[in-house]
């Protein structure tokens, strides 16, 4: 019998020696490649700030387990707001995203790329498009705002799909002129769908109003804080004072 | 003897032989036809848009790691569902499901069918060999051809290490597709990188020895019905076209120089060039069950 199996291994020139030696050189150079692989996919894998996710998107971490990078949601976007990152871009290669400056979000109400993701990186829950959180829009330069230097610009607050709700306008005394009022835009960032319309919109050469990745645009309190963000906990803190 | 003595002047050079005896058009018959269904299937992807806008149906939509056939039948790439099986994401049912028809569908047709008759990159890699060819470029070392089941191996491992589908930031596959339909190109540098390779590194390096999605499609094609065989090996005259035409040249050897006729290696792509390039027709594309059928009889 096993006269018989080593002529089989003669015939295919092959020896146990032989056999473990290159297993362990295609094993050292699987390692290698690996480590190489997954540092260029590592690498490339910040997303740019002004990259957005489709909606329904999960975290990046699970997106980039999910996606296929088919571009069936590319395909299915009626406003060709969708694109694939190319390599080179600010997002995984082949991955969809979209730039608001460019080509906001139009909130389609039956988020046809949602239904079209074969892979569920977009999630298939997600059934109303304004419980999206694709990003939060950030008013991030106050100081080149019109409205914050007095003026009724107000081109975010009007055009947002979600008016007096994700963007409402606050009445503030404007110190400047001493007797005008200032209206403010200001993001609800629990009601923002992260759209990009009014990054889109703003007048500004370079937006004042950006969307960004929820990650990068929210803030998040300890879990072990026993006073979590609640109105009623923060109301009390105040209103007791130094009594606590 | 002396009639192929007679013969050896005027038939000298690749394939003169056969060209002589079928014509050109017979000698390149599965060429042209393996081409004609690589761009087909590159083309349908591409003018689907334009046909859905006009006649309001999507031939297909997405690109080869997904896709949607008259925008109802899922079809995904084994080797991506896999992939995203393996970081532990559950997808939509339509992804396996996808992935699943591709699998039979190929374990019929014949496993690397998918590489020679469907994959982008085997224009490419055929014409780096072609080159090679023609500029009579030296043979090469040979790396191991088992070197593609370790990548497949890394390919699978990876996701589950790294949480990420790793091997889609390389994949020329799809990154040839989206280059194409999405305007990706980009990504291009990657098809160069494997062009320079087969041309001027290791012959056939690419689609012969590393890819693993070759690899896998290998592996689906082992129970396939559809083979090329050696029907009329007797009359094999030793003229080496089909060695030197053929992508995955050990498969040849047994078949020709063996017992059993019959290609059976999961290696061979059935690009049915050894069928073309013979003019002595040893070669034929044989249906293994009706074959076995038809013995029983």
């Amino acid at each position: 019998m096993s006269t018989v199996n080593q002529s089989k291994f003669a015939a295919k020139g092959v020896n146990r020696r032989q056999f473990l030696a290159t297993s362990a050189k295609a094993g050292c150079a699987m390692g290698l490649l690996g480590m190489g692989l997954t540092a260029v996919a590592k690498q490339s894998s910040q997303l740019d700030p002004l990259a957005i996710r489709p909606p329904g998107a999960l975290s990046e971490a699970d997106f980039l387990s999910a996606c296929v990078r088919c571009g069936l949601c590319v395909e299915a976007c009626p406003y060709d707001t969708l694109k694939l990152a190319r390599w080179f871009d600010g997002a995984p290669t082949g991955t969809p995203y979209f730039t608001a400056r460019k080509i906001p979000c139009e909130m389609c109400e039956d988020i046809p790329c949602v239904k079209a993701c074969p892979s569920g990186s977009l999630d298939h829950e997600l059934t109303d498009i304004e419980d999206s959180k694709m990003g939060i829009a950030v008013l991030i330069d106050e100081k080149n705002c019109l409205n914050f230097k007095g003026l009724r610009c107000d081109v975010c607050y009007r055009v947002c799909p979600l008016i007096d709700d994700a963007i409402t306008l606050e009445m503030q005394h404007n110190e400047r002129s001493g007797h005008h009022a200032m209206f403010l835009p200001t993001v609800n960032s629990d009601s923002c769908t992260g759209c990009g319309k009014c990054e889109h919109v703003c007048v500004l050469e370079e937006p004042a109003i950006k969307v960004l990745p929820t990650h990068i645009a929210l803030g998040k309190t300890a879990s072990h804080d026993t006073y979590i963000n609640t109105e009623e906990t923060t109301l009390e803190m105040l209103n007791k004072g130094l009594e606590l | 003897m002396s009639q192929t003595l007679k013969q050896k002047p005027t038939t000298h050079g690749f394939a003169k032989a056969a060209i002589k005896e079928l014509g050109w058009w017979r000698a390149h018959k599965f060429l042209f036809l393996r081409r004609l269904s690589q761009v087909c299937v590159f083309a349908l992807f591409a003018i689907s848009p334009f046909i859905a806008s006009w006649a309001g149906v999507w031939l297909l939509k997405g690109n080869l790691s997904a896709s949607e056939l008259f925008g109802v039948v899922p079809l995904s790439d084994p080797l991506a569902t896999l992939q995203v099986l393996m970081t532990g994401h559950l997808p939509e049912l339509s992804l396996i499901l996808g992935a699943v028809i591709i699998v039979l569908l190929y374990a019929v047709l014949g496993g690397r069918v998918f590489c020679s008759w469907v994959c982008p990159v085997n224009m490419v890699t055929d014409l780096a060999s072609w080159l090679r060819r023609k500029m009579n470029l030296p043979r090469t070392a040979e790396m191991p051809r088992n070197l593609r089941y370790y990548l497949l191996a890394l390919v699978l491992i990876l996701p589950v290490l790294t949480g990420m589908t790793v091997w889609e930031w390389l994949n020329p596959v799809p990154i040839l597709y989206r280059a194409v339909l999405f305007g990706a190109g980009s990504g291009l540098w990657i098809l160069a990188a494997i062009f320079l390779l087969d041309l001027f590194i290791s012959e056939r390096a690419w689609c012969g020895h590393l890819c693993p999605t070759g690899a896998l499609f290998g592996l689906i094609g082992k129970v396939s019905p559809v083979k090329v065989s050696a029907v009329n090996a007797k009359d094999c005259d030793n003229c080496m076209d089909c060695f030197v035409v053929c992508p995955e040249r050990q498969v040849l050897k047994p078949a020709l120089k063996g017992k059993q006729p019959m290609i059976t290696d999961s290696d061979c792509t059935q690009c049915g060039r050894c069928i073309d390039v013979c003019a002595q027709r040893v070669f034929q594309y044989q249906n293994r069950i009706a074959l076995k059928a038809e013995n029983n009889q």
